[in-house]
């Protein structure tokens, strides 16, 4: 009850320090637009050549791009979620601070990264949802169960997308620097949640591959669950089960870094 | 415990106690005596170098090594010596962040390694470097989160957050995101935030580093105040001896990842032999002063460097040369810590005769 509590105010804490930067979040809006604009035009010209590609009509498929600039920011998937401040923490020693503290240091940053998520899906994506909504035709459930069920994609989606960030920024603790990783994870993200290009209109066996990897969480199966192209158990049973394995071996890990790697400067 | 001077500070531990009710002391602690215990305490690094292509040599490094010392409760402790001599290592052990690789190690009863988070809830941490305060958010928004953390009730939360704001001054702050705030503000902010769950235990690590003189007093003044009316057991590292001399009437000073001296600061300039130096400035450039007691360690045009030993007065030599010599100014330094830490250490060598440095470990940062 007291965690929860704390847990609560931290990932309040997480709302509010991006909620700070209002410049930022009005750049994105203007980005997240933007790039809608372009990838809809570019879908809807493939869609013209390539009807019904991987199963989606073309209301799907622009509601599909749509989702994925309102989400963008939302999942990190380029990175910039609290992973990064955690490297930084992590090189120059900082994390010692947070090892003080009687708090479990994986919940304290997912809690963190909650609060950042919903901060980035409220101010970063709603505006050019909403845009995409009344420029496009779209597909949009009527019923609130879908809307529901969304909610709940986007949840575990959401603990997924912590999961993988979270091993990501723990790598410092051996590398350090996290340059190299954050554009590995950058790279990884843009692709294979499916940014890019749905990843069921990806060749079968590729297709698969792309669709059985954690990445898939985040955009591809909430959109799926929004545009009732995947039964609901199917979905949850294959967020929920990515979501546990990625906190455990980021628990795992958490448990080697902290036991065995000094922590930086004096 | 032994012969520190602990009888005092566990007096007014007692007094925290009773403020602390309950919570005062947990199963298991011994009762009165020491709060924190080391014991032949080790930390071992495995540093591996290279030493050419594809050659890597392993080597051990001993951030501390062998250190045995115990503190009273409500004592107040400057642990003092170089960069690098493993002061913020034994500081890690103690809070159980670095597991030690011997010894034997316990804060309040608990073993920190072990019970981390158990023991985090009655320990306070103070970093001059570090914050742990939320970079973005107004100042209150950490404490509200200290509130959550450490579980601390309502009604003590909101006491210890008006005692602390009145005299840390920081009432006009509260809602300044942290960013904004001077290093000095930002520091009283971090301590602060540091007392809020009332902790049995406030390590300081550099406490003043950086602050200017007014900042540095006001933090040293509030120090001595939580230490004698709460009670508070405080273990500081500093490299300003002047924060010692304010605050700690036992100073402990490691050098190399042992224990060099633990007792009154008196007794270090002693060991150390340590001395001060009277930088007198003449009208004109003389011939190096004659004052009995001193010796002229520098001249530089009119002005001249002194020395004398610490446990002399400086009065009586200011007050001759000023009547001897056409004085234009004068000032007196304090030695630095690391000086009279170095002149410990190679007279401890010269004792044992070691010069071969059987002791010395090979390589200390």
């Amino acid at each position: 009850m007291g965690s929860a509590r704390l847990y609560a105010a931290v990932a309040a804490g997480g709302f509010r320090r991006y909620a700070t930067y209002r410049a930022a979040t009005a750049a994105g809006v203007f980005t997240n637009t933007v790039f809608g604009l372009i990838l809809v035009h570019t879908y809807l010209a493939l869609w013209d050549e390539r009807p019904h590609l991987g199963g989606y009509d073309q209301a799907q498929a622009v509601t599909y791009v749509w989702l994925g600039q309102a989400l963008y920011a939302t999942f990190a998937i380029q990175g910039g979620g609290v992973e990064k401040d955690l490297m930084a923490r992590i090189r120059t020693g900082e994390i010692a601070i947070d090892l003080y503290r009687p708090a479990d240091l994986q919940l304290w940053w997912l809690a963190t990264d909650l609060g950042r998520a919903l901060f980035q899906l409220v101010g970063r994506g709603v505006v050019p949802f909403a845009v995409g909504a009344l420029l496009f035709p779209t597909a949009l459930p009527r019923d609130a169960g879908t809307w529901a069920a969304f909610v709940l994609a986007l949840l575990l989606g959401l603990v997924v997308s912590f999961g993988i960030r979270y091993l990501f920024a723990l790598s410092a603790f051996w590398l350090l620097d996290g340059q190299g990783v954050s554009q590995a994870m950058m790279i990884l993200g843009i692709f294979c949640s499916g940014m890019t290009l749905p990843l069921n209109a990806f060749p079968a066996g590729f297709g698969e591959v792309l669709r059985a990897l954690p990445w898939a969480a985040q955009v591809q199966v909430p959109a799926d669950v929004l545009m009732g192209e995947a039964s609901w158990a199917d979905a949850f049973a294959f967020q929920a089960a990515w979501a546990v394995a990625l906190l455990g071996a980021g628990r795992l890990v958490q448990a080697a870094a902290t036991r065995r790697v000094v922590v930086q400067g004096g | 415990m032994d012969g520190t001077p602990g009888a005092h500070g566990d007096a007014d531990a007692d007094v925290c106690r009773d403020v602390d009710g309950a919570e005062g002391r947990a199963v298991g602690e011994p009762a009165g005596g020491a709060f924190v215990e080391v014991d032949g305490l080790e930390k071992v690094f495995p540093v591996r170098r290279r030493t050419g292509f594809l050659k890597r040599e392993r080597r051990e490094v001993r951030a501390v090594d062998g250190i045995s010392f115990t503190v009273g409760r409500g004592e107040m402790v400057g642990y003092i010596g170089p960069n690098g001599a493993g002061k913020s290592t034994t500081i890690k052990m103690l809070t159980g962040i670095l597991v030690p690789s011997g010894g034997r190690l316990r804060v309040a009863g608990i073993d920190p390694a072990r019970e981390r988070t158990r023991l985090a809830r009655r320990i306070g941490v103070v970093f001059g470097q570090r914050t742990t305060l939320w970079w973005d958010l107004p100042l209150i928004d950490s404490y509200r989160l200290m509130h959550r953390m450490y579980r601390i009730p309502d009604a003590r939360y909101r006491e210890n957050l008006d005692r602390l704001v009145e005299l840390l001054g920081l009432s006009d702050l509260l809602n300044v995101p942290v960013r904004q705030l001077s290093l000095g503000q930002r520091m009283r902010g971090d301590i602060a935030a540091a007392l809020l769950h009332d902790p049995e235990v406030l390590y300081l690590d550099e406490p003043t580093i950086g602050l200017d003189v007014v900042s540095k007093a006001r933090v040293r003044e509030f120090l001595r105040e939580v230490n004698a009316e709460r009670g508070t057991t405080v273990l500081l590292t500093t490299h300003d001896l002047q924060d010692i001399e304010q605050l700690c009437r036992r100073v402990m000073v490691i050098d190399h990842g042992r224990l060099m001296y633990d007792g009154a600061l008196a007794g270090l300039h002693e060991a150390g032999e340590s001395e001060r130096t009277l930088v007198v400035d003449l009208e004109r450039e003389l011939p190096p002063v004659r004052v009995p007691g001193t010796r002229v360690v520098r001249v530089e045009g009119p002005r001249q460097w002194l020395a004398f030993p610490s446990s002399q007065s400086a009065a009586p030599l200011v007050a001759r040369v000023a009547a001897e010599y056409p004085l234009v100014d004068l000032s007196v330094r304090e030695p630095d810590i690391e000086t009279v830490i170095a002149k410990m250490y190679a007279e401890r060598s010269d004792e044992r005769g070691d010069g071969a440095g059987v002791d010395t470990p090979g390589a200390v940062r």
